[in-house]
């Protein structure tokens, strides 16, 4: 079997196809934030790594500061959000991404939360 | 539909690979050290990490580079042992460890985490049982595949209580490294280590000798000469309250 692709949507999920050389099928493989989590805990990426591993590649994400970080768009998308309501919208897409075991909350990952709880307009 | 073992090409997920390269990191970044020991128990409070880091001490001082793994990730101790709180530094090389008391040099997680924060995982809460396990290997095995371990003598790995870290060491190493085990007195101590040293022996581990620690005080029994008579090894040094001067010196000589 080939490997086909790999897909992170932003929500914990991963896809991943693989297509058989010989008779053209194609199995998409599709894993829930907690499988996705068990797959990384081994340090490693299915379809082979496109980056070699870094020191402490592991380690470094169990001792960084509690909390998801926030990518540069993602803080320049939330600082449009007003002022009154700045605080409770931040926690909520912190608390999604929290949930779904997300380290990094980009413009992607809040477009998705956004259409999951209905959060339009944030 | 066919299966996984009706496969005919090779395995594409690239899996299998990647954990063989880190198994070969991890024998590469050993290479130069002599001989690894883990120091173990079974039971928690009897003084591994003393007993660990006075050792390598005492070895350090004889003129054989010493260092210690802590592999006590959510009760680190080693480097306040070693009087270090160096943060270890990382660049395209690896990590360099700490250095502690008298040239140890140790990695432990008590250098990098901040003072009193637990050890924490980022992932989905539900259900987090299922990958914790895997994760705290994963951070083992870059412990001994990520330190610029350089040439030493020995590696002490500091064991946490039980068995689980070190099946998780045989499995990183490929092997069980030899065993020094230590215990305090108490028939309660000898029952729960004689379990780990049940284990290391199934698992094919030598077992180098016995510590027994906190002796002459308020805890009474015979476990350490029990469990020697028991697993035919001996009993390497029996630690007071307040140890001699050369009662490491000692020990480190007999290992």
């Amino acid at each position: 079997m080939a490997f086909g692709e790999r897909q992170l949507p932003g929500d914990g999920t991963l896809a991943a196809t693989f297509k058989c050389p010989k008779c053209g099928r194609v199995v998409a493989m599709l894993t829930n934030p907690m499988e996705t989590q068990l797959v990384s805990s081994l340090g490693v990426e299915i379809g082979g790594r496109t980056v070699p591993a870094q020191p402490f590649e592991m380690i470094d994400t169990m001792t960084a500061p509690p909390g998801p970080s926030w990518s540069t768009d993602a803080q320049e998308r939330l600082g449009r959000v007003p002022n009154f309501v700045r605080g409770m919208v931040k926690k909520i897409y912190a608390d999604y991404a929290k949930e779904r075991g997300i380290t990094e909350i980009t413009p992607a990952v809040m477009d998705t939360a956004r259409a999951e709880l209905g959060l339009e307009g944030m | 539909m066919r299966t996984y073992h009706q496969l005919t090409d090779p395995d594409r997920s690239g899996l299998a690979g990647q954990i063989t390269a880190q198994r070969r990191r991890v024998a590469e970044r050993l290479a130069g050290v002599g001989r690894m020991v883990a120091v173990m128990s079974g039971k928690g409070g009897v003084g591994k990490s003393y007993v660990t880091a006075h050792l390598a001490r005492a070895l350090a001082q004889g003129g054989r580079p010493t260092g210690v793994l802590d592999a006590d990730l959510n009760g680190p101790t080693i480097p306040r042992l070693l009087g270090t709180d160096e943060r270890p530094a990382a660049d395209a090389a690896g990590v360099k460890p700490a250095v502690g008391l008298d040239g140890v040099k140790c990695i432990s997680m008590a250098l990098l985490l901040e003072d009193g924060a637990p050890l924490a995982f980022r992932g989905p809460t539900a259900e987090s049982f299922v990958w914790r396990g895997a994760m705290e290997a994963a951070a083992l095995r870059e412990f001994m595949g990520d330190v610029v371990w350089g040439s030493l003598d020995t590696l002490l790995v500091d064991l946490p209580p039980g068995i689980q870290r070190y099946t998780e060491l045989c499995d990183i190493l490929g092997s069980a490294p030899p065993v020094l085990t230590v215990t305090i007195p108490t028939p309660e101590s000898r029952d729960a280590v004689r379990r780990a040293m049940r284990a290391a022996v199934e698992r094919g581990s030598q077992l180098l000798g016995i510590v027994e620690n906190m002796v002459g005080g308020q805890f009474e029994g015979t476990a350490a000469d029990e469990l020697a008579a028991e697993f035919a090894t001996p009993v390497l040094a029996r630690i007071p309250w307040h140890p001699a001067p050369d009662t490491w010196a000692t020990l480190g000589a007999r290992l």
